[in-house]
C-alpha cells in the first residue's frame, strides 16, 4: 500500500490498528486497563490484549450501546476501559451513550474506532467511517487523535491510557508508510513539524500525512518549499502552531481522510479564523460517500493523494 | 409480623410520607419537575436506603466497598434527591434549589455535582449498562459490592436496556440488581397501549434473570425482595413492582396519562400534602 507516494524514500509499516492492539497489549501491565470488544477483536487486534488479560477482557457482543455503558460504569469504578469497534459502528450507533454516559459525565473512557476513512477498501461504504471525527469532536471534552502511521498509534495509545479523561483514537485499516521510523515525540495537542518551510503549509493527520510529505516534495522540485504539520491532535487543536504557520507561510492546505464538514479541516479553520486569516485550500472526502474497490483506486477516485495536495497547495499559492 | 420488623415498617412509612412530601414541595416551588414520576418509586427507594439493604456512607461517596444506587429513569431526580438529602447527603433545605441554576439538583441527575448520583442520567436506557460495567469492576476487584439500577417501564422501550439484560443474564452478574419502576404510565399514555412490556417477569426469566413481581407500594413485598436478591447465586435478579404513577396524590393517580412532566399547582399542593399524611 503506497498511496500514490513515489517522490519521498518511506517504508510500509504496520497499520495503525495493528499498531494500537500491540500498545494495548503493553499497556495491560497496569491492571486498571480493561477492554470492551464489540466482537471484532481480530480486527482491532485487541485480541492481543485477549491473550495477555483474558480476564480483564469482556466481549459483549454486537451491541455497541452496550459496550459503551458499561465502559462508562467500569470507569465510575476506577478502572481504564478501552472500547475498541470499527470507527463508524462505535460512533453512531453509540453517540448517545457516548454523550451521555462518557462526555456529559467526563468518564476515562478511551474509545478506539477502527476502519476509519475510505481506504479499508473492498468492504464499502458501509463499514467506512467518514464522520467520525466531526461525531467526536462535537462531544465538549473529547481528545480526539489521528496518528499517521504505526509508530504514532503506539505512542498515541500509550498516551491516551495515561491522560485522564475521554479520548477517540481514529485507526486505520491498511498497513501505511512509516512517518516516524524513529518513532514521534507525540504530545497530545501539540502537533509536530516534519518539513520546514516558508512557502506553503501542509496539515494533515492519518494516511495524508505521508502523502503531504511527498507533495512537499514535488513542490520542492519546483522551487516550493513547503512546511509539513502532522496535526495527530484535531481537538484540542494546537492554535499556536497553526498562527505561526499562518503568519510564516503564505497558505494552508488541510488534508485528512474524513468528509468535508467537521473534521481537521474545519477545526484548523475555525482555529484561523480567528487568529490569523489565510488563504486555505481543504483536501478531503467532501460531501459524499464513497464506493467498494481497491483502495488506492477509491483514494484516487475521491481525490485522497499527493497529486491532490499538490494542486491544492499551488492554487493556494496562485489564488 | 414479629415486633421488631413492625417497629422498622413503621419507621420506613413515615420516611415515604416525608420523601413524598418533598417530592411534591420541591417540584412545585420548582415550577417543573417529574413527581408522578418519582412518587411510583418512593418504597422501593425507602427500602433499599433505609431498610438496611444498600451500603454507603455519605461520608465517603467514592468509597469503593460502597454499593451502588443507578436512576436510570434519570427525570425521577426529584424522587432521588429527596432520599439522598434524607440518607445525609446534603440538607433537606437544598432541595428547594431543584433545577434553579447554580444548583447541583439539576433536572436530571448530575454525577459530577451531586455526591451520591452514580451516574448522570436523562437520556433513557442507560443506567443498567453502566451498573453492569460497576458490577464487573466489584467482581474483578474481588469485593462484594452490589449494585441495583432503577429502570422505568416507559424506558424499557430502549433497545440498550435488552442489550444489557442479555449480557447480565449471559454472565450470571448476581452482584446486579434491576428494579423495575412498573407504574404503567409513560410520557402521552399506558405503557400496555403503547408498547406493551408483560409478561415481563417472563422476559427477564428467559434471559437467565431471576425473577419476581411484587407490588412496589408494599413495603413487606419490597424489603421481602430485596432480602431475595442478596440469597440469588449465579443469576442477576430483576424486580418487577407493580406501582402507581403518581401515588399518594388523587390528583395525579386520576389521570396518570396527563401528568407525566408536570408539577403539581400551587394551589393544589396543600390538599396533596394533607393525603400523603406528611408531617409539616
Amino acid at each position: 500500500m503506497t498511496f500514490g507516494i513515489t517522490r519521498v524514500d518511506l517504508e510500509v509499516g504496520d497499520s495503525t490498528r495493528a499498531a494500537f492492539g500491540e500498545a494495548l497489549a503493553a499497556a495491560g501491565a497496569d491492571e486498571r486497563v480493561v477492554v470492551v470488544d464489540g466482537d471484532v477483536n481480530n480486527s482491532t487486534y485487541t485480541n492481543k490484549f485477549k491473550a495477555k488479560y483474558p480476564e480483564r477482557f469482556f466481549n459483549a457482543g454486537i451491541a455497541e450501546s452496550n459496550l459503551v455503558g458499561i465502559a462508562a460504569g467500569l470507569a465510575a469504578s476506577g478502572k481504564i476501559p478501552v472500547v475498541a469497534s470499527f470507527s463508524t459502528f462505535l460512533l453512531s450507533n453509540a453517540f448517545d451513550q457516548i454523550r451521555m454516559s462518557v462526555a456529559f459525565p467526563n468518564q476515562n473512557v478511551k474509545l478506539v474506532g477502527t476502519h476509519a476513512g475510505i481506504s479499508i477498501g473492498e468492504d464499502g461504504p458501509s463499514q467506512m467511517a467518514i464522520e467520525d471525527v466531526a461525531q467526536a469532536c462535537a462531544f465538549p471534552g473529547m481528545t480526539v487523535i489521528v496518528p499517521a502511521d504505526a509508530p504514532s498509534a503506539q505512542a498515541a495509545t500509550q498516551a491516551m491510557i495515561e491522560r485522564e479523561g475521554p479520548t477517540f483514537l481514529r485507526c486505520g485499516r491498511p498497513n501505511v508508510p512509516v512517518v516516524y521510523p524513529n518513532g514521534p515525540e507525540l504530545h497530545v495537542g501539540r502537533a509536530n513539524t516534519l518539513r520546514e518551510g516558508d512557502d506553503i503549509t501542509l496539515v494533515a493527520n492519518g494516511i495524508m500525512v505521508a502523502m503531504a510529505l511527498d507533495a512537499a516534495q514535488a513542490l520542492a522540485d519546483d522551487g516550493i518549499e513547503a512546511r509539513v504539520l502532522d496535526f495527530h491532535t484535531v481537538k484540542p487543536i494546537d492554535s499556536e502552531t497553526l498562527e505561526q504557520a499562518a503568519v510564516e507561510t503564505k497558505g494552508i492546505v488541510v488534508a485528512e481522510e474524513h468528509m468535508a464538514y467537521g473534521g481537521l479541516g474545519a477545526t484548523v479553520a475555525m482555529a484561523l479564523a480567528e487568529r490569523h486569516p489565510t488563504k486555505m485550500a481543504f483536501v478531503n472526502v467532501g460531501d459524499t460517500y464513497a464506493t467498494s474497490g481497491k483502495p488506492d483506486e477509491i483514494l484516487a477516485q475521491y481525490g485522497l493523494t499527493p497529486d491532490a495536495i499538490l494542486d491544492a497547495a499551488r492554487r493556494t499559492l496562485k489564488g | 409480623m414479629p415486633q421488631a420488623r413492625a417497629e422498622e415498617r413503621d419507621k420506613l412509612e413515615e420516611l415515604t410520607r416525608r420523601i413524598r412530601r418533598d417530592i411534591v414541595v420541591a417540584t412545585t416551588a420548582a415550577g417543573s419537575g417529574h413527581p408522578s414520576s418519582s412518587l411510583s418509586m418512593v418504597e422501593l427507594c425507602t427500602s433499599l436506603f433505609f431498610g438496611g439493604v444498600l451500603r454507603y456512607d455519605p461520608a465517603n461517596p467514592q468509597d469503593p466497598d460502597r454499593d451502588r444506587f443507578i436512576l436510570s429513569k434519570g427525570h425521577a431526580a426529584p424522587g432521588l434527591y429527596s432520599v439522598l438529602a434524607e440518607a445525609g447527603y446534603f440538607p433537606t433545605e437544598n432541595l428547594q434549589t431543584l433545577r434553579k441554576i447554580g444548583s447541583p439538583l439539576e433536572g436530571h441527575p448530575n454525577m459530577n455535582r451531586l455526591p451520591g448520583v452514580e451516574a448522570s442520567t436523562g437520556s433513557l436506557g442507560q443506567g443498567l449498562s453502566i451498573g453492569v460495567g460497576h458490577a464487573l469492576a466489584a467482581r474483578l476487584d474481588g469485593r462484594d459490592s452490589r449494585v441495583y439500577v432503577i429502570v422505568g417501564d416507559g424506558e424499557s422501550g430502549e433497545g440498550q436496556l435488552w442489550e444489557a439484560v442479555m449480557y447480565a443474564g449471559n454472565h450470571g452478574l448476581d452482584n446486579l440488581t434491576c428494579i423495575v419502576d412498573h407504574n404503567g404510565y409513560q410520557q402521552t399514555g399506558a405503557v400496555a397501549d403503547i408498547q406493551p412490556l408483560d409478561p415481563l417477569t417472563q422476559k427477564y426469566e428467559a434471559f437467565g434473570w431471576a425473577a419476581r413481581e411484587i407490588d412496589g407500594h408494599s413495603l413487606d413485598e419490597v424489603t421481602d425482595a430485596f432480602d431475595w436478591v442478596r440469597g440469588i447465586e449465579g443469576r442477576p435478579q430483576a424486580i418487577i413492582a407493580r406501582t402507581v404513577k403518581g401515588k399518594g396524590v388523587s390528583l395525579l393517580e386520576a389521570d396518570p396519562g396527563n401528568w407525566h412532566g408536570k408539577p403539581i399547582p400551587p394551589e393544589e399542593e396543600a390538599k396533596a400534602l394533607e393525603e400523603i399524611g406528611a408531617p409539616a
